[in-house]
């Protein structure tokens, strides 16, 4: 076209980036490429091919890693540790900002290379993606400088298997990386098999800062190499992707004492009062679910939009998508590139293909031939509908209708998932009154899709657990520098010697505020040490953890209470417990034998009386974040917490793991010692007259072997901790993978539930989530 | 689009859309008038890295910039002869060679832009080109000189031969809510301009937030203005992106509420081509094409037309030129 044509059509034409200098290193480098493993790229062995999605041309070939490589890398990874956790804090932060450096020096070939392989427009790679690679490093280099003062207790995992996904290459990479190195972890990290170049070059950079070999390895591969590096010799697992690897990846990590986090899929709401600025809403849905064409676990999927603006919205939206440049991903002028693989497309088809429900606008741009999906809004769904529901992980948007900011808030939470979630409202009261009510980890406030290294991002519910970014992330890959001792299971005393009481006393369980028997109405009885019957014990069963459950859920007012409230609470429950101390420490010595009890009575009030202190002294923080605004960084409760108590305190147990959990706001489902369960149901009588409202402490008693499962399995509840004797860590993780609920468990080993360990800083953050909520302003 | 607009590359306002009839004051619709200031930002920060004009585009756009300037002089020491020099710049904005080797042989900039006593010179050196005259009236840029003065300044201009009148809102009618004051004075302005086409500044730098910029351009549209502009070009901040956003999705709300199409005039510190083209694409975004013209669209600018030629030589030549290749406006 002429100018003088131009001049009239005023279009955009073309504005490609160059692919030469990234083309030009994918030749050098490889084009076949093999690990990058102990310092080294590795002959290529058995490969496959990698696509640019926008064009369908081979740009390299990359290897499928087998078990043998991953066992070859954890290998270098291990040998590496020591040295480089050694190195200290402040050597660390050295090389972490090399890295930072050479990131910004090479931004341009990264963003390059990613929008080649990905499919991405380069405006994303080149300033999105790339800039917070470098910034995560930057504050990683930070974190690492100031490790070893701030993390007194603390230790490297050791080896870190890290899998990533393909929708943000480089960026995941950096946000596991970063903190694994900071804290003092090796990695070996696996790339999605779409999407293992930026890694590889990555590797490059690695070497070019002076890391030393073998800190971080890249084994490229399919999710069979992922399947390998889960089942290798490692010590702690991150994962990025979709729920059901996740869920796989949890059951196959099981028992085996690693630590684990899990960044999973979302169908995040984004909700619109009426309220709010309708332009800049519709502006924010843009970068919402059409940032890296909806390929984004946590987008702005799911639109709930106030019913009364719902139709102005809607055209408004509708005119908007119209306007979306799609096509040639190096395009600069181009807003939605290619979907990442045929694969993924057919996906996306499908689904939305499948429905037969809601209106369907596509967005009237011009769509390129090859691996793309036009940008697309479906009006006029219920809640049923099974697109309002599946997380489609494509340009696709699905709306929905609500009347009222309680409605917003039930249809927001009616999901599997809880990534995120986008408010929209120039009211702040209404933005701030939704905000902690949302079940997400992620809340933006008149915004969307903001992240930053030192604000935490990750999920509730099926969205996974665990934080990137913040303290919060870096706390993910440490563990407690000292490890308790092997734990013997517990056995119950026996005997036959009866004693008769004068009036008999029967024990109950505690379910939301009452005794109540058991549902199999079948008993235990309980000797004392000499072999001396003291009472019955229920035993509970599977519908006893079901009321317990629903009885802890109906009580979900107690999050809501004031923390000074809840202190006031637990305060008073120490004081009732400490005016009945001496009955209860007879109780105990009469239970386990030896005069320990009062000391165990005495330490239980102390513990309840420091709980109850850190009630109102643990709400977050608020991150410095690089916007005009801040980000919260708030400490949710968890919610339900089901809690298999340690055996060998009977009451000092319990209270430790009730108390901070309660304290922060959570309702707990609370299995008593189960060769000392009297104690536990000695103590109900406390909690009935201490203000306590009925379901948030339940008290079961009965086989930790039989209720564990149940627990650990049931749907309605957000974490089990366990600190039994009995073996039960593995069975708990495993069936932990149905909800993807947090776990906590001791595998098999002691604490001191008298020293410091008993009341260790850990309940706190075991009772909470951190919920970032973004809030930018502007008057 | 319901309009198809002619190649001409000054037409008057009036030749190519229907004026702007005003509507009665919707005090519901002005109140509803939000914007958040922060997504607004979010949005004007990432609109240059997201559209981007290479090469002919570029050139192309670049003259299109040109023939939406308002080529402007305003200061107190202007004289016949200064403002001959602008006309003569007006009608040759470019040197001879460079617009011929574009194509674009015709091209002049939208309009002249000068004080009162600077329109019978304006209009003088002007005569036969087509390239109207824009007078900045009523107190400018304070307007704050009594309102019956005001009026008879926009008369004076009008017979004086200008057929553009930018006037200037009172601020403080915005800053304390009295919408219908503001209302009143916009539709008495707008009637005394006659046939003339009026352009309102609302002075955005004055007006404290960007809600208040929002309500402001719809009450001033609904009071029968042709144009919303933002500056005067005398405040301590003039013409912004973020600004411009709100001003122009309040233009696109009034086009889809009454059909009719209100210009836009972001004036004061755009002086770079760069800039200009950033505009446009926002204008293009948030409007749409048929605004990418001089009826609908202008710059306030002075000496954003010397970065454009520079622009257009390099174009050309591949080299990068010099301010003194190309004459002074």
């Amino acid at each position: 076209m002429t100018v003088r044509e131009i001049f009239e059509t005023m279009d955009y034409g073309t504005a490609p980036e160059s692919a030469t200098d990234a083309l030009a290193w994918i030749a050098g480098t490889g084009p076949r490429f093999g690990h990058f493993l102990g310092g080294a790229y590795r002959e290529a062995g058995e490969t496959f091919e990698t696509r640019n999605p926008a064009t369908g041309e081979v740009l390299a070939e990359i290897t499928q890693g087998t078990a043998e490589d991953v066992e070859a890398a954890v290998a270098a990874a291990r040998a590496a540790q020591p040295g480089w956790e050694g190195l200290g804090g402040k050597g660390r932060a050295r090389v972490l900002y090399a890295i930072a450096r050479l990131v910004q020096k090479h931004s341009r070939l990264f963003a390059v290379l990613e929008s080649l392989e990905g499919g991405k427009p380069i405006r994303e790679s080149r300033d999105i993606d790339i800039p917070l690679v470098a910034r995560h490093f930057y504050h990683h280099a930070g974190l690492a400088q100031l490790f070893d003062t701030e993390n007194a207790g603390r230790k490297a995992w050791g080896v870190c298997g890290q899998i990533v996904p393909w929708n943000f290459p480089l960026l995941m990479l950096a946000w596991k990386i970063a903190p694994a190195l900071a804290a003092g972890n090796t990695v070996v990290l696996k790339p999605a098999e779409w999407t293992s170049l930026t890694a590889l070059l990555f590797g490059d950079i690695c070497r070019q800062a002076g890391l030393p070999e073998g800190v971080v390895n890249i084994v490229t591969g399919d999710g069979e190499t992922g399947a390998a590096l889960v089942a290798s010799d490692i010590d702690k697992v991150a994962f990025t992707g979709s729920t059901d690897v996740g869920r796989k990846i949890r059951e196959a990590t099981a028992g085996r004492g690693l630590g684990l986090t899990l960044e999973l899929g979302g169908k995040s709401p984004y909700i619109v009062f009426e309220d709010a600025d309708l332009d800049s809403a519709v502006e924010g849905l843009v970068d919402a679910i059409w940032f890296n064409g909806g390929q984004v676990c946590c987008a702005g999927s799911r639109l709930l939009v106030q019913e009364g603006i719902a139709e102005a919205f809607h055209a408004k939206l509708k005119a908007r998508m119209d306007k979306l440049r799609v096509g040639d991903p190096l395009d600069k002028s181009i807003d939605v590139g290619a979907i990442v693989d045929p694969e993924q497309l057919s996906r996306i088809r499908a689904l939305v293909d499948g429905t037969d429900e809601g209106e369907i606008h596509r967005a009237a741009c011009e769509i390129p031939e090859g691996c793309f999906y036009p940008p697309t809004l479906v009006t006029g769904l219920s809640q049923a509908s099974r697109l309002m529901q599946e997380e489609i992980f494509g340009p696709v948007l699905v709306s929905t209708t609500f009347r009222t900011p309680s409605e917003a808030v039930q249809i927001a939470n009616d999901t599997r998932y809880g990534l995120a979630a986008s408010l929209w409202s120039e009211n702040i009261n209404t933005c701030l009154d939704i905000a902690p009510k949302i079940a997400a980890g992620v809340v933006w406030i008149n915004g969307t899709n903001m992240f930053d290294a030192a604000a935490g991002f990750g999920g509730v519910r099926e969205s996974g657990f665990g934080r990137e970014g913040g303290p919060e992330g870096l706390e993910a890959y440490m563990r407690p520098l000292h490890r308790g001792d092997a734990l013997e299971k517990a056995a119950a005393a026996t005997g036959e010697a009866t004693e008769p009481q004068s009036v008999d006393r029967t024990a109950k369980l505690y379910v939301g505020g009452k005794q109540a028997r058991p549902d199999g109405g079948y008993a235990r009885a309980v000797f004392d040490a000499r072999g001396t019957l003291i009472g019955q014990a229920p035993i509970g069963n599977r519908k006893d953890v079901r009321n317990a459950v629903e009885a802890a859920r109906g009580a979900s007012g107690w999050a809501g209470a004031t923390a000074h409230n809840r202190a006031q609470v637990i305060y008073y429950i120490g004081e009732n417990l400490a005016a009945r101390a001496e009955e209860f420490a007879a109780r105990l010595d009469r239970m386990k034998g030896g005069t320990d009890g009062k000391r165990e009575v005495e330490t239980a009030v102390d513990r309840l009386f420091t709980w109850a202190a850190w009630a109102d002294k643990f709400g977050g923080e608020v991150r410095s974040v690089p916007i005009r605004g801040t980000a919260l960084a708030m400490r949710e409760p968890v919610g339900v917490i089901g809690a298999i108590c340690p055996d060998e305190a009977p009451l000092l147990g319990l209270v430790s793991v009730m108390a901070p959990a309660i304290a922060m706001g959570n309702r707990v489902v609370l299995v008593a010692s189960e060769p000392h369960p009297l104690a536990a149901t000695d103590f109900y009588q406390i909690l009935d007259t201490s203000d306590l409202p009925g379901g948030v402490a339940n008290i079961l008693t009965g086989s930790h072997a039989e209720l564990a499962p149940v627990l650990a399995a049931h749907m309605d509840v957000e974490a089990v901790w366990s600190f039994s004797s009995t073996d039960l860590s593995a069975e708990i993780e495993r069936r932990a993978a149905g909800n993807l609920k947090r776990t906590w468990v001791n595998d098999g080993r002691g604490r001191d539930w008298f020293g410091p360990a008993g009341e260790d800083r850990a309940f706190l953050g075991h009772a909470t989530e951190v919920k970032t909520v973004w809030v930018p302003w502007g008057a | 689009m319901t309009h198809t607009a002619t190649a001409t590359t000054h037409p008057l306002p009036q030749i190519a859309e229907p004026r702007n009839p005003g509507t009665a004051l919707d005090l519901d619709r002005v109140m509803r008038a939000t914007a958040n200031r922060s997504a607004i930002e979010r949005r004007a920060a990432t609109l240059p890295g997201r559209r981007s004009v290479k090469k002919a585009h570029q050139a192309a756009w670049l003259a299109r910039a040109i023939s939406c300037i308002d080529l402007t002089t305003l200061s107190g020491d202007d004289t016949a002869g200064r403002v001959a020099r602008l006309c003569g710049k007006a009608k040759a904005p470019v040197r001879r060679d460079i617009l011929e080797a574009l194509d674009l042989p015709d091209l002049t900039v939208g309009a002249v832009c000068v004080y009162h006593d600077m329109i019978a010179p304006a209009v003088r050196h002007l005569d036969g080109s087509g390239i109207p005259v824009a007078a900045v009236s009523t107190g400018f840029p304070a307007g704050l000189s009594p309102f019956h003065l005001r009026l008879a300044e926009i008369g004076e201009s009008v017979s004086a031969g200008a057929s553009e009148i930018d006037i200037v809102i009172s601020r403080r009618h915005v800053l304390t809510g009295d919408w219908q004051a503001l209302y009143d004075e916009m539709r008495a302005f707008r009637q005394a301009c006659g046939e003339a086409h009026v352009k309102a500044i609302l002075a955005t730098g004055e007006l404290g937030t960007l809600r208040n910029v929002a309500r402001a351009s719809l009450v001033c549209m609904m009071a029968g203005a042709d144009f919303i502009k933002t500056s005067t070009g005398k405040e301590g901040v003039n013409a912004t992106l973020p600004v411009s956003l709100v001003m122009m999705r309040a233009i696109r709300d009034y086009h889809d509420w009454t059909g009719i199409r209100v210009g836009y005039k972001p004036a004061g510190g755009i002086s770079k081509a760069k800039d200009a083209i950033t505009y446009l694409a926002l204008v293009k975004e948030e409007l749409g094409d048929r605004w990418l013209r001089p009826d609908l669209f202008r710059f306030g600018a002075s000496s954003l037309l010397g970065d454009i030629e520079r622009q257009l030589e390099h174009h050309l030549t591949g080299a990068y030129s010099a301010a003194w290749r190309h004459a002074l406006a």
